[in-house]
């Protein structure tokens, strides 16, 4: 590979919905202000997005406040968020909103010109083309560079403070160290650390991109930034084969939860996110599967609007319908549950930030899915935190300057990444390795296999065999750029399986049925465990440090950081 | 579920290979899906396709009857078009503009 050298004032890492937003909040506020991108793909169509959203899914509408979103998201998290973070980002929902608006995004209005609202914090928009919108107005900012298709594997962090980062272009032979004032982390969350619903050939058919490694959680869990929450998995309702959006057919025509003998089940269990996946697992272990949403019946207008619908968010259940000559209205829709994703724009996994969103590294800010205890961000939640977090970093960089890397430190990142290119004759493939560890977390970690229970005897073995493939993994070898990425990966989805396994077996009680079912401790243990179950790497070993609830009249920082 | 180019079809432009989310797609000289089973289903290729070339279809696995689909784009609506495996094709347009019903 090639070195190149770049600096930039503020680096932002993952240029999807948080990334693109920062950018284009800097650009407005500090058009004098270097700010890079660095994608692993094209910021047009990277990410969550890349197919287009439903809907809007956190906006306050009419007689609702801020107040009210923050009660909403603890009552679905049995308590465990940070209230801070959340009011912060509840603000913000309906600014960031009409500024999406204004860059093109097509909202649904009345003859009044009022947003129309769908149940108490969601709006109908046309959101095929979100990512592209954004990606336009990031470019039309003057003082931001976008590298496209550069993955970004490690951060320089020095006396607990960010310097810059490295990583590699997957297309072309080059390796960059890049040195940076401030560094924002949007990489998003982890899917592909369980085996997943389709196991052949569409594999890759599941609701969180498989594209988001958990990247930015490895590189702060090896940089000894704290963690909080992944033990809150998040487990997504789907619908069968397709895995696409059940909230749409839900909401949409008002379609019900009902088992095989047609018995709408949803009451029994509960309505929270967790209680609504719980309530299907258990109607199928109790042989009354499969389950549906019951949308026999409907309209065929309504049928012809929900065709449509899906081509703008999740186009292989459209084809699903057409090609099966049945729809909707003359067939009960099959769901079920996928497995588990890290994703803390929907429940609250991910760093450990202060109410600014630095994370507990100095200068090191982040946004979106990859920042935690703030769930049910959504989109405009992540756009919300996007610019919090560019907005911090502008201040921070006023009294920062850059710090520089050593060649010593450049050289053994660089060589780190040259040795898996160079060596041939490896025993594993990284597809071996990735389909044995999704086995491993299936079986041992709570996996669809499992009913998404575990206990601790199976969080040990988990842990175990985690540990030997992560020795594996070192062995592996790439031919070229795009396989060295899936090394890269492979070891990020690996360091976040182990942090994960910690967590789990840290709560010791059942406060979220399926996100965290612990078969040892079935019972909820509010007196022992309405707390975060934060994490950091030290020496090699993860340190579980809990820590007591923040509530939104706090203003929180990081009192007993290095 | 995943891509297949039609190298027929492919004028070359590279501007499917440009924007897939997974890095998936490669160049010579006319696009190629190089790995079928990484595909996320996001369509966003078929999408940047002006040739009509790049066609999104469900795997068997996930109950796919072979039918395979691209767009066409004309000012805001965006048409997707389904080729069946009996011949027939199906139509549905999108207007651009115009927000979900649901």
């Amino acid at each position: 590979m090639e070195l190149q050298k770049l600096s930039t004032d503020v680096l932002i890492i993952g240029g999807g919905t948080a990334g693109c937003y920062a950018a284009i909040t800097i650009g407005e506020h500090s058009p004098d202000t270097k700010v890079l991108i660095c994608e692993k793909a094209n910021i047009r169509r990277s990410g969550c997005l890349a197919a287009g959203v439903n809907a809007l899914n956190a906006y306050i509408t009419d007689g609702q406040t801020p107040q009210d979103y923050v009660d909403y998201a603890r009552k679905d998290a049995e308590g465990i968020v940070r209230g801070d973070l959340l009011l912060t980002m509840s603000e913000k929902l309906n600014a960031v909103t009409e500024h999406l608006e204004r860059l093109g995004l097509v909202i649904l209005k009345d003859e009044k010109g009022k947003y129309v609202t769908r149940g108490k914090r969601n709006l109908k928009i046309n959101g095929e083309n979100i990512k592209p919108l954004l990606a336009d107005a990031v470019y039309s900012m003057k003082n931001v560079t976008v590298l496209n298709h550069v993955n970004m594997t490690d951060f320089s962090v020095s006396e607990n403070r960010i310097k810059g980062a490295f990583g590699f272009n997957v297309r072309k032979e080059i390796f960059y160290s890049i040195t940076a004032k401030a560094v924002i982390i949007c990489t998003g969350g982890a899917a592909g650390l369980y085996q997943p619903n389709n196991t052949g050939f569409s594999r890759h058919k599941m609701w969180y991109p498989p594209f988001n490694t958990g990247a930015g959680y490895a590189m702060g869990i090896r940089a000894g930034a704290e963690m909080t929450t992944f033990e809150m998995r998040f487990i997504a309702l789907r619908c069968k084969d397709t895995i696409a959006p059940t909230g749409t057919l839900a909401q949409g025509v008002s379609a019900k939860q009902i088992n095989a003998q047609g018995e709408v089940y949803e009451d029994k269990y509960g309505l929270t996110t967790s209680q609504r996946v719980h309530g299907t697992v258990m109607e199928n272990i109790n042989g009354r599967g499969p389950c549906y949403l019951k949308t026999e019946g409907i309209t065929s207008e309504q049928d012809d609007a929900l065709l449509r619908a899906y081509l703008n968010m999740s186009p292989s259940q459209t084809i699903k319908w057409l090609e099966s000559g049945k729809m909707p209205s003359q067939q009960n829709v099959e769901i079920e549950g996928t497995e588990p994703y890290i994703v803390g724009g929907h429940t609250a996994s991910g760093y450990w930030v202060d109410t600014d969103r630095e994370t507990t590294i100095h200068g090191l800010f982040a946004a979106g899915d990859v920042a935690g205890g703030c769930p049910q961000k959504y989109v405009t939640g992540a756009l919300a935190e996007g610019s919090i977090a560019a907005q911090s970093a502008l201040r921070y960089i006023d009294s920062h300057d850059f710090s520089g890397i050593s060649d010593e430190e450049i050289s053994r990142h660089f060589w780190e990444a040259e040795k898996f290119l160079d060596r041939d004759n490896a025993p594993f493939d990284c597809e071996q390795l990735e389909e044995a560890m999704q086995t491993v977390m299936d079986r041992y970690a709570g996996g669809i296999r499992t009913n998404y229970r575990y206990n601790e005897k199976q969080l040990a073995a988990a842990n175990e065999r985690i540990s030997q493939i992560e020795k594996l993994a070192e062995t592996l070898c790439a031919d070229d750029m795009h396989e060295l990425m899936s090394i890269y990966e492979l070891r990020e989805r690996l360091t976040v399986c182990k942090s994960l396994i910690a967590h789990l077996a840290a709560r010791k009680e059942t406060r979220w049925h399926s996100f965290a079912e612990n078969l040892d401790y079935p019972e909820r243990d509010d007196e022992n465990y309405l707390c975060y179950i934060n994490s950091r790497l030290e020496n090699g070993r993860i340190r579980i440090i809990r820590r007591r609830p923040v509530k939104e009249d706090e203003h929180y920082e990081h009192n007993d950081r290095q | 579920m995943s891509i297949m180019i039609d190298s027929e079809k492919c004028i070359g432009c590279g501007r499917c290979a440009e924007v897939c989310p997974g890095n998936l797609i490669a160049m010579d000289g006319k696009a190629y899906m190089k790995y079928p089973k990484d595909c996320w289903g996001c369509t966003s290729c078929i999408k940047e396709c002006s040739a009509g070339a790049v066609k999104f279809f469900l795997g068997a696995d996930m109950g796919g009857m072979g039918s395979l689909v691209h767009t066409r784009q004309q000012g805001d609506i965006l048409t997707w078009v389904m080729e069946c495996p009996d011949g027939s094709v199906k139509e549905i347009h999108i207007n651009r503009k115009e927000s979900n019903r649901y």
